[in-house]
């Protein structure tokens, strides 16, 4: 009940203009699609993949996020698909309940005070930058927070557990002896990966994806604390509707079109690389 | 037909009979002095054994005594940690699994559960980057040899045990391997069907002339289809030979009692003469055939339950008294056991027509055997226990 209504009463007022409090139930407050025709408004110069386009500004925000985010995934994956192999091969039972406690640590302290600890790391004068020098790598010092780098920094950092558990479990899962039988038959260490150990743990790359990628298209936090001036995330325009425009109806309407256009994109994904739902769940 | 085992061509090599002494030889094993630790464990110490291209090979031996390691060793999954491994002469020392002419059938088949059969069946192929189509033929006719025409399309789940066996026998046959390794791939199965694949899989092994080697710990199973046999325990070859030769003349104590029921009367040596041996122990004097060398005075004589007699009166000088206790009904034979008046359990197998003829179990009778069918060896008595 407590979950249900407070989102049944966002739905109904996303449908409502926004007006001054005394002319709320007066004349004027009648169901609109304006809310919504309010994302399609404003268009900017837009450029994608190399061609100039005008897209509304909100749609805009919109398709950055939802690229970046994929953009987070498909780095999470690439870097958890190697260590969640790792965990699963090479440590042993005994030493498991160590390694899950030193990988959760982190989780402990407050997501905020993560965040923070990145904005200092990442900061032009801070410890990454001087420890890269000292090491000689690079000459002076760069600005890590620059654009969307941040806040990808940040996210992939945040959200990496979510993919790294679930591809565990699912590895787990898979008979030792099929791993060899593909390589006694002849199966390289790529091709072994490929068409035995990939198709098996699908279920767990599926579900670790869809859990990052929500995760974080939604995240409101890193994109505040690790965002540069010129990066956006759409949660942050929600954010500015409701908290600072106070126009929770506009605000109302982005929330649901958010949800909606991520869920769209979850499931276009899922067609594209041939997913069923089922495959999430078992 | 000539085919080197780098461009192994598609016709169905495995099925027409390929006796080409070419193929013969590319099947032999050989292993020298091969030692294998994990840690301080020894799991393998120093073994040498030669099989011969062609031949069915097991290997018997109680679980944990290292069969499964030398499977894996020739197989390419662990590296020894001394000696030589040569795959038909030619030493594979840093060969990986997928590099080398052997097949693997897992005990637990192993067989890929996201694939349809003829998928898994030509996944060797595929690795090999045949083409689809070819694949697909080549897949068709083995499943053809293991008696599973249609059966391509379905998902490995909606087959039963049986024909999950023979997808994975078809699955290694795919790649024509010389050297087919089997690791107790029946030990699943219900009995009819261990029977049945029994025969199945010797009928397989003669028409592809595939040399297959063979671990069980069921004796049965190796005395059955084997040409040789060799029986392990703890790391160690005790003896390598035809199966008669292991069932009849064991060259242990250990191997006597692994392979087959025996009887034992452990005593001391009297004297040796001509090929026969007197032991002496609280039942009296028997004599038995000596053919393995014995040292000592501490001997075990052996002979098997088939091999004894029963009888109301002593005949001859192998004679034991006992009193009969109990009588088994094993099916085609009878289990009957006597007990001397020393407490010693005797097991005597005896025809289905004598059990009528039995003594009663009050009366004493006497047990005979014939001294060639009986035989001495050095008594192992820490052996026994294990």
């Amino acid at each position: 009940m407590l979950i249900i209504l407070p989102n049944i009463a966002l739905i109904e007022s996303s449908f409502r203009p926004y007006l001054p409090l005394n002319e709320i139930d007066g004349p004027r407050d009648s169901y609109t699609l304006a809310n919504y025709q309010r994302f399609l408004s404003t268009p900017v110069g837009f450029d994608i993949f190399g061609m100039s386009i005008d897209v509304p500004i909100h749609l805009r925000i919109f398709i950055t996020t939802v690229l970046y985010s994929i953009l987070v995934t498909a780095i999470i994956l690439i870097i958890g698909y190697p260590a969640a192999y790792y965990m699963t091969k090479t440590i042993s039972p005994s030493n498991m309940a160590l390694f899950f406690i030193v990988l959760t640590v982190p989780m402990w302290v407050s997501e905020i005070l993560r965040s923070f600890a990145w904005f200092t790391i990442l900061s032009f004068k801070g410890p990454l930058n001087a420890l890269l020098i000292e090491m000689g790598v690079i000459d002076s010092e760069i600005r890590w927070i620059r654009g969307y780098n941040g806040i990808v920094i940040g996210l992939v950092y945040t959200y990496m557990l979510f993919m790294v558990f679930p591809l565990y479990s699912s590895m787990q899962s898979l008979d030792k002896n099929q791993i060899e039988a593909a390589q006694d038959l002849g199966a390289s260490w790529w091709r072994t990966h490929w068409r035995v150990i990939v198709p098996h743990c699908k279920p767990g790359i599926v579900s670790g994806c869809v859990m990052v990628f929500m995760l974080s298209a939604g995240s409101l936090l890193v994109p505040s604390l690790l965002g540069s001036p010129n990066s956006l995330w759409f949660t942050q325009t929600i954010q500015q509707l409701m908290l600072e425009a106070l126009d929770w109806n506009t605000g109302a309407a982005y929330s649901l079109l958010f949800l909606l256009l991520c869920t769209f994109v979850v499931a276009g994904m899922m067609w594209a690389f041939k997913v069923k739902l089922s495959n999430i769940t078992n | 037909m000539r085919v080197s085992s780098h461009s192994r061509n598609l016709v169905p090599q495995a099925i027409s009979n390929s006796a080409d002494s070419e193929k013969r030889s590319e099947g032999s094993v050989e292993l020298e002095h091969v030692s294998c630790r994990f840690g301080s464990f020894r799991a393998i110490e120093d073994l040498s054994l030669t099989i011969r291209a062609g031949e069915f090979f097991s290997i018997l031996g109680p679980s944990g005594c290292g069969k499964t390691t030398i499977l894996r060793m020739i197989s390419g999954f662990i590296d020894p940690s001394a000696g030589t491994i040569r795959i038909g002469g030619e030493d594979v020392r840093g060969k990986r699994a997928n590099q080398r002419p052997t097949s693997l059938i897992f005990q637990n088949l192993a067989l890929f559960p996201l694939m349809r059969v003829w998928e898994n069946v030509a996944f060797g192929l595929e690795m090999r980057r045949v083409p689809r189509s070819i694949r697909r033929k080549r897949a068709e006719e083995l499943l053809a040899l293991v008696d599973l025409v249609g059966a391509e399309e379905k998902m490995v789940s909606q087959l039963s045990g049986g024909q999950r066996q023979r997808v994975a026998i078809a699955r290694a046959l795919a790649v024509e391997p010389s050297v087919m390794l089997l690791d107790e791939p029946l030990s699943a199965l219900d009995l009819k069907l261990r029977q049945h694949m029994r025969a199945e899989l010797r009928s397989i092994q003669k028409r592809t002339g595939v040399t297959f080697i063979y671990i069980t710990h069921d004796q049965s199973e190796a005395l059955a289809m084997s040409d040789r046999v060799a029986v392990m325990n703890k790391g160690r070859m005790l003896q390598v030979a035809p199966p008669h030769e292991i069932y009849h003349n064991p060259s242990s104590g250990f191997v006597a009692k692994f392979v087959g029921e025996t009887n034992v009367i452990e005593g001391k040596l009297v004297r040796i003469a001509d090929g026969f041996g007197t032991v002496e122990s609280p039942l009296g004097q028997h004599r038995a055939r000596v053919s393995h060398n014995v040292q000592g005075e501490s001997v075990a004589l052996y002979v098997r339950p088939e091999h004894v007699d029963v009888s109301r009166q002593r005949q001859g000088d192998n004679a034991i008294e006992a009193r009969l206790q109990d009588v088994s009904f094993e099916g085609s034979f009878a289990l009957v056991k006597a007990v001397t008046a020393h407490g010693h359990v005797f097991l005597v197998a005896t025809d289905n027509k004598d059990l009528q003829r039995l003594p009663s179990n009050t009366e004493n009778v006497y047990l005979h055997f014939d001294e060639q069918q009986a035989f001495l060896l050095q008594s192992d008595r820490e052996q026994c226990i294990t």
